[in-house]
């Protein structure tokens, strides 16, 4: 080997370890989230933790029963506003969006992204809560809607635009209208896309605590009234996690894995429903 | 169709396909009615002229050929005959296109009706990738009147024997379309254009993308279809025009030049332009 080839091949291979080095830096801190949690909270996991409410002060036991419920009704309301109208926008967006109104629109969508959802909370607490005189699961779902809208816009336009114009073409050609070639052949190709996007974005705002605090309140008591404060996974932890008991400590470290736990299963869905259509393509 | 290569072949260019090629029939020998025709058309693309006031016919039963060089106006053309030029913004036509004698231009008259009696298939094939093979069959008919599951399947298995598919595919019609080669691909779009029965039937450099067996069978395929369909091919393979068509429209910078039998225009062309693209010394 002459000597450049020396020097190619080591500087090749310092390279190589280089990009394996970052990329373990990078997924470093979620291995060790993952790794504490379950050192911390899965000692706490067992059945009464998912079947039973929090217990009044002094008694030991109890779960997040409770919490769990709420975050999944709380995160039911917002995607039965949030989705529908997201996918709706996106649409919009990527077929008729060229002029100066799609223009306006995905400028405030990325400042809608842009903003802290704690300032969020504030708007939802002073549309709704205000108004109707009281904490209650509608205020947290509206919040988390909000939260949702802009994200699932912008990838339902991405996914949108990602169709190829042939398919549109072929589809008028056919004698398709334009609605019905931008629903059933522009939205059925874009169709795994968007529904990743959307679990993508779920999974995001079920763990959202901030825009909860003003909106949902939480609650220690099973409750499924919509009119009503409502518990959720992030804010039993953190009401929990600040509480001066080991019990509630150990309670919020579960509930902590048992949160991580449900945006890991969403992904994981997503994954599959990227899966399904590479096979497909 | 028995590929047999007559005498008369042998002056003009070989095809870079090596197969029989069918005889061709005694082009216009018997004039048809023209199915649908062009008056003073003029098509613009963003300001600039695709097409300039071309008045050309193309007759029932028989294929037409349109050639001439790159940006000529021979694809601006096609896509005007069945209104999908207009669908890219800033464009806009003048004249008339007759279709069995009436203007698809004239008032009234929906672009998404006219679609439906002219079909068009594209350079690339264009699958729809969510639907089966069967559903892409079908996909035309679903926006016209309903059929029952039996209908749809006779519908469906017609098409593709019609489009010399069917074979290929017969057992796997629930498959994915995108499982198909690049030439299956195209004839399935083939397929998909003539399940719902239109009258003309525009191909825009069909074989562009495909290789040449994928060429060869949609070539086979063309002299089938005019047995039943008016057909005008886009193509800038002058081979290809010679052995498909029986009628050839030759365009420059986006006039007809001169439009003829094909055998009289690959042999004794009129115009100087003519005679000079197709010997090949510009284009």
């Amino acid at each position: 080997m002459t000597p450049r080839r020396v020097l190619r091949t080591v500087v090749g291979s310092l390279m190589t370890g280089a990009t394996y080095g970052t990329a373990l830096l990078a997924i470093l801190p979620l291995a060790a989230i993952l790794a504490m949690l379950i050192v911390k909270g899965a000692g706490s996991l067992n059945w009464d933790f998912f079947v039973k409410s929090a217990v009044p002060l002094g008694e030991s036991g109890g779960g997040f029963a409770h919490a769990i419920v709420g975050t999944l009704i709380i995160v039911a309301l917002a995607c039965a506003v949030g989705l529908p109208v997201g996918v709706a926008t996106g649409i919009f967006l990527a077929e008729f969006g060229g002029g100066r109104i799609g223009f306006g629109i995905r400028f405030v969508a990325d400042i809608l992204n842009g903003i802290p959802s704690i300032v969020i909370g504030v708007f939802a607490w002073s549309w709704v809560v205000r108004p109707m005189g009281h904490f209650s699961a509608v205020a947290g779902g509206f919040a988390l809607a909000v939260i949702l809208v802009p994200i699932v816009a912008r990838t339902t336009e991405e996914m949108v635009r990602l169709v190829p114009n042939s398919l549109r073409e072929a589809a008028l050609a056919l004698g398709y209208p334009r609605w019905r070639t931008s629903l059933q052949v522009v939205l059925r190709t874009a169709a795994a896309g968007i529904v990743t996007g959307c679990l993508v974005a779920v999974a995001r705002v079920a763990g959202e605590t901030a825009p909860l605090l003003f909106t949902a309140l939480g609650n220690d008591f099973f409750s499924t009234r919509l009119l009503a404060p409502m518990a959720a996974l992030p804010l039993q932890i953190y009401r929990y996690a600040e509480g001066p008991y080991d019990d509630w400590h150990r309670q919020a470290w579960a509930g902590a894995l048992v949160l991580i736990l449900l945006v890991l299963a969403l992904s994981l869905v997503a994954r599959a429903v990227v899966r399904g259509r590479r096979q497909h393509a | 169709m028995a590929g047999v290569s007559t005498p008369e072949r042998a002056g003009r260019p070989r095809p870079s396909v090596t197969r029989p090629v069918p005889p061709k029939p005694a082009p216009a020998a018997a004039p048809a009615t023209p199915r649908l025709a062009t008056e003073a058309l003029t098509a613009w693309y963003g300001g600039s002229t695709g097409v300039r006031n071309v008045s050309v016919a193309f007759r029932e039963n028989t294929v037409t050929a349109l050639i001439g060089p790159s940006g000529c106006g021979k694809s601006t053309l096609l896509r005007a005959l069945n209104r999908m030029h207009e669908l890219v913004p800033g464009t806009r036509v003048e004249g008339q296109v007759l279709l069995d004698g009436h203007d698809i231009y004239g008032d009234g008259i929906n672009p998404v009706q006219v679609r439906r009696r002219i079909g068009m298939v594209f350079q690339r094939p264009t699958p729809f990738p969510t639907m089966s093979i069967a559903q892409n069959v079908a996909a035309g008919l679903a926006v016209g009147r309903r059929l029952s599951a039996d209908d749809r399947d006779a519908v469906v298995e017609r098409a593709l024997r019609r489009a010399a598919l069917w074979d290929e595919v017969k057992d796997r019609l629930r498959d994915s379309p995108l499982d198909l080669s690049g030439g299956q691909q195209q004839r399935l779009c083939i397929a998909r254009t003539v399940a719902p029965e239109p009258e003309v039937i525009l191909l825009d450099e069909p074989t562009a993308s495909l290789d040449p067996a994928g060429t060869a069978h949609i070539e086979e395929l063309v002299q089938e279809l005019k047995r039943e369909f008016t057909v005008v091919i886009v193509t800038h393979n002058m081979q290809q025009a010679a052995r498909v068509s029986d009628t050839t429209a030759f365009f420059y910078l986006g006039e007809l030049i001169e439009v003829g039998a094909t055998t009289t225009m690959f042999t004794t062309p009129t115009k100087p332009q003519t005679e000079a693209y197709i010997t090949g010394r510009f284009g």
